[in-house]
């Protein structure tokens, strides 16, 4: 028995949600008394994965799988689950690892549990803390089945450095084909992705207007964050609906959240609770926003935002 | 052509959440409970195929008793006929496992499903169907045309979208997007009429045991006051986030 781990990459390298995937596989493993092997695809360079406690990884290169398809994608996976005797998969919680989940799960006759945010506090029955309820409560679930996926929630468990040498392995796969095909993609060039960001940056309606967001990419620029926004600025066609966060937009797990005149309607609320630092700029003190913040600044967003940025400049040339 | 839209019964996004039982049941005293907002938005926009292009719908919700109301609201929006697999919905494997077993015996063109619930959150229904019965499956879909068999899909990933061009049969995991918020149809008195006379069918579950179990609930500690900083003294909230809360 095993843990396996697939370790998403972009342009040829290894996606910084691997390194989380390979320290809590590497745990799993520890914990089960078992080893842990990593399998990616399409990435020719995969040795940074050998900081965390990975010391096999599994290379699959396909032409077939430039661009990303569930279906073949769960059939990698399943394959290499299979050949590898792995009853335990741990997958990111991107879009591309959730599409693909429930797929391998119904495949590989698994268990799915998605949302993990802890390694197991019991392995008979194997059970393990996800959030419900979008993010409004946590719940303790178990499963006895023989294999059992797990969907870790962004940023909730952490990295866990140690370094070990690496044994690369190709892995041979066999595809069938799709009847799904990619006809074209947009992708928001030289930005970062909501999903892979840090620190977020959001703003809602006190921004006034889509013309003002250059404020909102500057403080974004300056923390290397992503930028995000509330529903009703979507819905006015303000920023796209990728940008969209909450309980029907994207949900947020990220380590800073920064929502600027964002009242807090539960609805958002529930869609960045799993972040873990919320900080928010509004110059309403009675926003309902302050009461789920960590950190909160009452004023005007016009002059507290190009000033923080200004702030954040100086505290970046000092610490760089 | 037939589709088939899954409903899931869930509680208002507004509502409380509380715990019964030594925290293992939800609570469901005072809640309100509507259709799972994504799988609203798919049954909207399968309204549209039905008003253009002269599809039939049908709405299916494995539940008990409790369910009824929000599967005559889905009739009351358009749905031709409800069906209920008469059983607690007790993880999303137990609930996909039924709905397979009826699509096994009627079969649809286009099954839509929410790309999640907003309750358990578990974003496998869809997939699931689509692992167990083979058919192509698009989640995360805000937008999908369908001519003369061929479906036109987007689907949203990180930080963009992708367009997909697939056949029928298809299931796909909806979400905003397939239609917009300001789409979604509240049901007008003749709807309501209507919905009544509408086949609402109860069948039994097939034979098949969830692969989970829920041990218990907990719910989040309160949250500490938050910490105001003065908008003239920003240095400070930088010293916070990079000192004490340490994520700059």
């Amino acid at each position: 028995m095993a843990v396996l781990t697939y370790i998403e990459s972009s342009n040829g390298k290894i996606k910084k949600s691997g390194f989380e995937l390979a320290s809590y596989a590497c745990e799993l493993a520890k914990q089960t008394n078992s080893s842990a092997i990593a399998i990616t695809i399409n990435c020719p360079d995969t040795s940074e994965i050998a900081n965390y406690g990975i010391d096999k990884v599994l290379k699959v290169n396909s032409d077939s799988l430039n661009e990303f398809n569930a279906k073949l994608y769960s059939d990698v996976i399943s394959q290499a689950s299979t050949n590898f005797d792995c009853d335990r998969i741990v997958l990111s919680s991107s879009s591309d690892s959730k599409y693909l989940a429930p797929l391998l799960a119904a495949k590989i006759d698994a268990s799915y549990l998605n949302n993990v945010i802890s390694l197991p506090s019991n392995l008979n029955p194997f059970t393990v803390r996800r959030t419900a309820f979008t993010n409004k409560a946590f719940s303790d679930t178990s499963s006895s089945s023989k294999n059992i996926i797990i969907g870790l929630s962004n940023n909730s468990f952490g990295l866990v450095e140690n370094s070990v040498s690496l044994s690369e392995e190709d892995f041979q796969v066999n595809l069938e084909n799709s009847n799904l095909a990619v006809e074209s993609t947009e992708k928001a060039s030289g930005t970062i992705s909501i999903a892979d960001a840090d620190i977020v940056v959001s703003a809602g309606r006190g921004m006034k207007g889509p013309e003002n967001w250059n404020l909102i990419e500057d403080l974004a620029n300056t923390l290397g964050a992503a930028t995000a926004c509330s529903k009703p600025v979507s819905d006015m066609g303000w920023r796209p609906h990728s940008e969209h966060v909450g309980q029907t937009g994207k949900p947020v797990a990220t380590n800073l959240y920064i929502a600027i005149g964002i009242s807090g309607a539960i609805q958002h609320l529930a869609g960045i609770n799993s972040s873990k630092i919320k900080v928010v700029i509004n110059n309403d003190p009675e926003a309902p926003f302050f009461k789920a913040a960590d950190y909160g600044v009452v004023g005007d967003a016009f002059e507290v935002v190009p000033k923080l940025n200004e702030k954040l400049k100086e505290f970046n040339l000092q610490n760089s | 052509m037939k589709i088939l839209v899954c409903i899931s019964h869930v509680p208002d996004t507004t509502s409380k959440i509380n715990f019964v039982d030594d925290d293992t049941k939800f609570d469901v005293q005072g809640v309100q409970f509507v259709i799972n907002p994504n799988d609203e938005f798919g049954l909207t926009r399968a309204m549209w195929l039905k008003e253009k292009q002269d599809a039939s719908i049908d709405v299916i919700n494995v539940g008990n008793q409790t369910s009824e109301p929000t599967l005559r609201k889905a009739l009351a929006i358009g749905a031709d006929r409800a069906i209920r697999i008469n059983a607690e919905p007790i993880d999303g494997f137990f609930v996909a496992k039924q709905i397979a077993e009826f699509i096994k015996e009627n079969p649809y063109d286009l099954i839509i499903a929410g790309r999640e619930s907003i309750d358990y959150n578990g974003a496998m229904v869809p997939g699931l169907i689509a692992g167990f019965l083979n058919i192509d499956y698009v989640t995360n879909c805000t937008k999908l045309d369908i001519e003369n068999g061929k479906a036109t899909l987007d689907r949203e990933i990180d930080g963009g979208k992708e367009t997909l061009s697939g056949s029928l049969p298809i299931i796909i995991g909806g979400q905003k997007g397939l239609v917009e918020e300001s789409d979604l149809r509240i049901p007008n008195m003749r709807g309501i009429m209507q919905a009544r006379q509408k086949p609402l069918d109860t069948i039994e579950p097939f034979d098949f045991s969830p692969n989970t179990s829920t041990i218990k609930f907990h719910k989040p500690e309160p949250k500490q006051a938050v910490k105001l900083v003065d908008s003239d003294n920003l240095d400070e909230l930088i010293n916070l986030l990079h000192n004490e809360a340490k994520v700059l």
